[in-house]
């Protein structure tokens, strides 16, 4: 979230999407409930079902799975039209102003300018800002009439494409090439009538959702504050990341992003899944979102050069272009890793570190293991067979991997994948993966930290000791990183040295206790250090008090810049629980510790006009104070202290534009610096934008013979699979409370197709996907409509996805016992490679 | 159940007085619940469970989202789920607590024969006191919510207590204290009839719902647990609140005039005995039998 789960008690408007809080995240959604209540906030939520969510919205709309950024980009078009923009923030605040570069193309027929479909990539060197200076008023012709000759490199190579550091503007916003008219010209083809086309919301309740949730900007309004709320309803698809560009696009023109009450708001899925995407349990990254070195980094030098930013912005403004500090943090990093062993002179360790090839998410694992390239799986509390997609897939996989540990609090459908139904006992017989199971802790019997949505690090402690045997994480895997060290010892093997010099100085190692990782990762100072302007001293030894002490010369180690600050001198930040809250925004200062800095709202500088004051007087956040001539406030400034407003510094201080960015230029993302609605791999319509290039050119799909995909020629019906409140993925249905509120799997069906097929609640159903069965009860009802997709009459079900073969209800062979990512596809998102678990292509008959 | 130390004002089939009764009132503990703003997520159905210890049950797949059909005698804290369509066209999706209303006038301690099995506390909470209780089932006839259910082997019947044992030591009952969205108040009835009103009031100006209202049924003097409804004109869409409860005439009548026409005929039946006995003394032969009998075969 960019802002926060109390901050929303703060808002006017919210639009949830993509997302059902009032079900999976019910204490966050108090939040809601305390805005609508005690400002009279309307809430609009836009779901393929009348969900609990939608229970207490004062609009809902339906809509097709797969088709939000038609809605999204429905909405923008709209707020364009209707003058509901913030036009100053817009101006100042966003890229809106930039000139893009001649020779880039709008999507009308599909495809962005650079598309070479013999590689099915893009060149995206057209997708970028025109270098220059001042062009308003003066048109297109004062563009470059030729595309400028590719800059070389030192190898005589032309240089990858990178941003100008002096960005061409036009501060009238009227240049034809410059963001937001192209921004207008993109979002033009989505008109009410497309948007109902596409998504299947009809036209006339498009357009009461679209003029409520661009009310906050009416008639110049600029007090009033809008936030959108999403989570895995918006993910869990191959447009996944480009459906929250949209989101984040349409709050910059509202003007919305940096404003308590305002802000994009994803609602993490796990209690600690913030923590560890933060801590890199990603392939392509390192902790506090540095990027992995790939092979073409020869040494630390290019590495850095490579991933650490350049400004690149208008002459007249000023950039911080934060992560041009990514040096420190890289540094520090390496010295917490490797300890003494990381030096300047062997470049801080670098070579250590693995340079990462190729792919090697999720979906990619198991495809590898699938191809028999996977000797063994590490499985933490992550159940890959129920998780799919592609269940079977999976499955499969397993058996030709030569081993499997999984560390589990129950027996799940991965530790006994030889179990799973259709397997017989022949079969087994020759499954060769020696399993291994290690009994393990739940969330009650460890400490740590868990770090939740709102980016706050929260202590806890153990409420009670693990049973048995079962051992903590850290102890677990501590021990088979100490084993795997001493056999490296004895026997030598390739490359020994990342495994030997690594640093594990923990007072116990074979269980090495939370707090102390938590010191390391806050980072402390390896040599006296001393502010030269504030002349404040760390000592050799002392934590740092924050990522701005932190330095590229060695003389500092951080286990993750963002997380500076949360374990000080002063003790643990995190277990702080101070319930002051002086501005009654629900900032709360002293409770726990919100990374980056303990800010509690990002972007916040945002919330202030040009000349630093707030817009709205009545949710202060922060503000230039003129006497001390420092920005301050009742939340942590995201700025640089002493900036003065008419320096004009940008409020995106992680941007190298240090501007929102409507425009997204090279490389940030893989298939468009603008969204553009593409249909889900299976699809019930050819896409009416442009329907020759119906999916996104650059989604690809996986090519073993177990990956297969269904048309709407076979499959009829859109499916979507979600989760209920009363169950937690695959793990409550081994607990008796759980299962007595929700004791069987079952199938939401429209009442309408329920009669076209006669299907009566309770009836056990079958559905077919491309790779995979699914049988479970009916469950009959209204809040699933018929929808007309494209002139299409089209049904959507919706398949809850807590149950496997093994359980309470299943070892009494109460169920059917099938998973229900046996339906999903192994197709993904190209740029956070999530599996489309929530838009496919089923069909549906009676068991 | 700490009886000592909470003052009593009714008792059921009890002869005799009540020590409380009639006694003035401090003021009597309320529940409010918000169906507006319920999400039906069950925190309270499990914080029920959890707090009185109820043992787990079975429950099947029946077409909804509603862990079981109705209140059972281990599950007194229910969400109903409505399906409701409103006359524009758009969905409501009803959620509403279910559990004993506590009643002002408690038409299960007015049916029960057993003295003390149920008794009303002078905070306005009505709780069944097992030990005392017969089995009968007087008290699910004399509901008009439908709540209490009786453990078919041990015949004793259960419901809501309002956690009395949570309320005499000046805490909120669990499912208050469980509920995430704040749906859920517990205070005095005043105060909560206030913020009933208040909430009413903004649902009709601001949420397009005219007809947002307060039910309180006057039919059983009030209660103890009261609702904030989105249409207060239609409650039987809320899985069937009655819109008129009242306390059934049958046992109206039974423990009120039958209960003293009863009186009147066994006391009136043996003074019209004894009258009859003071008028025309104990029974003796009559004379006519004594007289002679003529002999012979006379007719």
């Amino acid at each position: 979230m960019t802002n926060g789960w109390i901050d929303i008690k703060n808002t006017d408007m919210m639009l949830i999407m993509g997302g059902n809080p009032a079900e999976n995240h019910p204490c966050g959604f108090k939040w809601v409930v305390e805005a609508k209540r005690t400002r009279n906030a309307k809430l609009i939520v836009v779901d393929p079902r009348f969900t609990r969510t939608a229970s207490v919205a004062d609009l809902f709309c339906q809509i097709r799975a797969g088709s939000d950024i038609a809605f999204l980009g429905g909405l923008i078009h709209y707020a364009i039209e209707n003058n509901r923009i913030a036009k100053d923030y817009l101006l100042n605040y966003t890229n809106a102003a930039f000139v893009v570069k001649d020779g880039f193309k709008l999507p009308e027929d599909g495809l962005y300018s650079g598309f070479d479909p013999a590689t099915q990539t893009y060149d995206k060197s057209t997708w970028n800002y025109q270098e220059g200076g001042d062009l308003s008023g003066k048109g297109a012709a004062a563009s470059h009439a030729a595309p400028a000759k590719p800059a070389l490199g030192k190898d005589g190579k032309p240089l990858p494409p990178h941003l100008p550091e002096n960005v061409a503007y036009d501060l009238s916003l009227q240049h034809p090439n410059c963001v937001f008219q192209l921004l207008r010209k993109q979002y033009s083809r989505y008109t009410s009538d497309m948007v109902e086309r596409i998504t299947g919301v009809p036209k006339g309740q498009f357009e009461k959702a679209a003029d409520l949730f661009t009310s906050v900007r009416k008639d110049g309004d600029t007090k009033k504050v809008a936030t959108i709320i999403y989570a895995v309803g918006w993910t869990q698809h191959t447009s996944g990341t480009q459906t929250i560009r949209t989101a984040a696009m349409l709050q910059l023109l509202l003007g919305n992003v940096g404003r308590a009450g305002g802000g994009v708001n994803a609602l993490r899925g796990h209690s600690n899944i913030q923590g560890a995407t933060d801590l890199a349990g990603i392939f392509e990254i390192l902790p506090g979102y540095l990027k992995v070195p790939v092979p073409a980094d020869t040494d630390f030098k290019t590495y850095l050069e490579r991933i650490t930013p350049k400004s690149a912005k208008p002459h007249i403004w000023d950039s911080w272009n934060y992560w041009s500090n990514t040096p420190k943090f890289a540094v520090s990093l390496m010295k917490a890793m490797y300890g003494d062993a990381a030096t300047k002179q062997n470049d801080w360790a670098f070579h250590y570190l693995p340079k990462v090839d190729r792919n090697y998410s999720w979906t990619y694992i198991w495809d590898d293991m699938y191809r028999g390239n996977v000797k063994g799986l590490l499985a933490f509390g992550m159940n890959g067979v129920a998780i799919g997609p592609d269940s079977n897939k999976n499955i499969e996989a397993l058996k030709k991997a030569d081993w499997l540990v999984v560390g589990e609090i129950y027996p799940d459908e991965t530790s006994e994948f030889w179990k799973s139904p259709g397997i017989t006992t022949d079969e087994m017989k020759k499954i060769q993966t020696t399993v291994y199971r290690l009994p393990c802790a739940g969330f009650a019997e460890k400490d740590g930290t868990f770090v939740n949505s709102a980016r706050w690090l929260q202590w806890k402690n153990a409420a009670l000791p693990p049973p048995g045997d079962a051992k903590v994480d850290q102890e677990v895997l501590a021990r088979i990183f100490l084993k795997v060290r001493e056999l490296y010892q004895k026997e030598g093997g390739k490359f020994p040295d990342a495994i030997l010099k690594a640093s594990w100085s923990y007072t116990n190692p074979l269980n090495p206790s939370l707090a102390e990782v938590a010191k390391e990762i806050n980072g402390k100072a390896l040599a006296d250090l001393e502010d030269p302007v504030t002349k404040q001293q760390v000592k050799a030894g002392q934590q740092v008090p924050g990522y701005a002490w932190l330095k590229d010369d060695g003389t500092t180690m951080c286990g993750n810049w963002l997380y500076s600050g949360s374990f000080t001198e002063a003790g643990n930040m995190t277990a702080r629980r101070g319930t002051e809250d002086p501005s009654g925004l629900g900032i709360y200062p002293s409770w726990a510790f919100s990374w980056p800095a303990n800010r509690r709202v990002m972007y916040n500088r945002a919330s202030c006009d040009v000349d630093g004051k707030p817009w709205d007087p009545s949710r202060k956040q922060v503000w230039w104070n003129e006497a001390t001539q420092k920005w301050v406030g009742n939340d942590v400034p995201d700025f640089k202290a002493d900036s003065k407003p008419k320096d004009h510094m940008g409020p995106f201080i992680m941007n190298p534009e240090g501007v929102g960015r409507l425009f997204v230029p090279i490389g940030a993302v893989a298939d468009g610096p603008f969204p553009e609605h593409y249909e889900p791999i299976e699809s019930p319509i050819d896409n009416p934008l442009h329907p020759q290039q119906s999916n996104n050119p650059i989604v690809k799909k996986f090519k073993t013979d177990a990956d297969k995909y269904g048309t709407a020629k076979d499959y009829n019906i859109v499916c979507t699979t979600y989760r209920l409140t009363e169950h937690y993925h695959y793990w409550t249905k081994n607990n008796p409370m759980n299962v007595q509120l929700v004791p069987e799997p079952f199938i939401e069906v429209p009442a309408e197709l329920a009669d076209k097929m006669e299907i009566r609640g309770g009836e056990l159903l079958k559905v077919t996907s491309a790779r995979g069965v699914y049988k479970a009860k009916a469950m009959v009802t209204k809040r699933i409509k018929r929808m007309m997709v494209d002139g299409k009459e089209t049904f959507q079900i919706g398949i809850p996805i807590h149950w496997g073969y093994r359980g309470i209800a299943e070892d009494e062979d109460k169920t059917a016992k099938t998973a229900a990512n046996i339906l999903s596809p192994t197709v993904i998102d190209p740029n956070a490679w999530t599996p489309e678990f929530k838009g496919f292509l089923v069909k549906l008959e009676k068991a | 159940m700490s009886q000592a130390t909470l003052r009593v004002q009714k008792i059921s089939g009890h002869a005799g007085s009540v020590p409380g009764e009639d006694t003035q009132r401090e003021y009597t503990v309320c529940k409010l619940i918000d169906t507006t703003t319920c999400i039906g997520c069950k925190a309270c159905e499990v914080a029920c469970m959890e707090w009185n210890d109820l043992p787990f049950g079975e429950t099947v797949f029946d077409n909804t989202y509603q862990t079981m059909p109705e209140t059972r005698w281990n599950y007194w804290n229910l969400i109903l789920f409505n399906e409701h369509e409103r006359e524009d066209g758009s969905l409501l999706w009803l959620m509403r607590k279910n559990q004993c209303m506590h009643c002002a006038e408690p038409g299960c301690l007015a049916a029960c024969p057993a003295d003390g099995a149920i008794v009303q506390y002078t905070n306005g909470i009505v709780d069944f006191q097992q030990a005392n209780c017969i089995g009968c089932g007087y008290c699910i006839t004399g509901c008009p919510f439908d709540i209490p259910k009786m453990n078919p082997k041990t015949h004793r019947v259960f419901k809501c207590t309002l956690c009395t044992d949570r309320v005499s030591e000046g805490l909120e009952p669990a499912c208050i204290k469980s509920c995430p969205t704040g749906c859920l108040h517990f205070g005095s009835k005043d105060d909560m009839l206030d913020l009933a009103e208040k909430r009413a009031k903004q649902l009709r100006e601001h949420s397009n719902f005219p007809n947002a209202g307060v039910y309180d049924p006057k039919g059983v003097g009030g209660t103890g647990v009261v609702y904030v409804l989105h249409d207060a004109t239609n409650p039987e869409a809320y899985g069937g609140l009655p819109k008129n409860p009242h306390v059934p005439l049958s046992v109206k009548l039974w423990k009120g005039p039958l209960k003293w026409l009863g009186n009147v005929a066994m006391i009136g039946g043996l003074v019209g005995l004894f009258v009859h006995y003071l008028r025309y003394g104990p029974k003796s032969r009559e004379e006519e039998d004594l007289a002679t009998k003529p002999e012979g075969g006379k007719s």
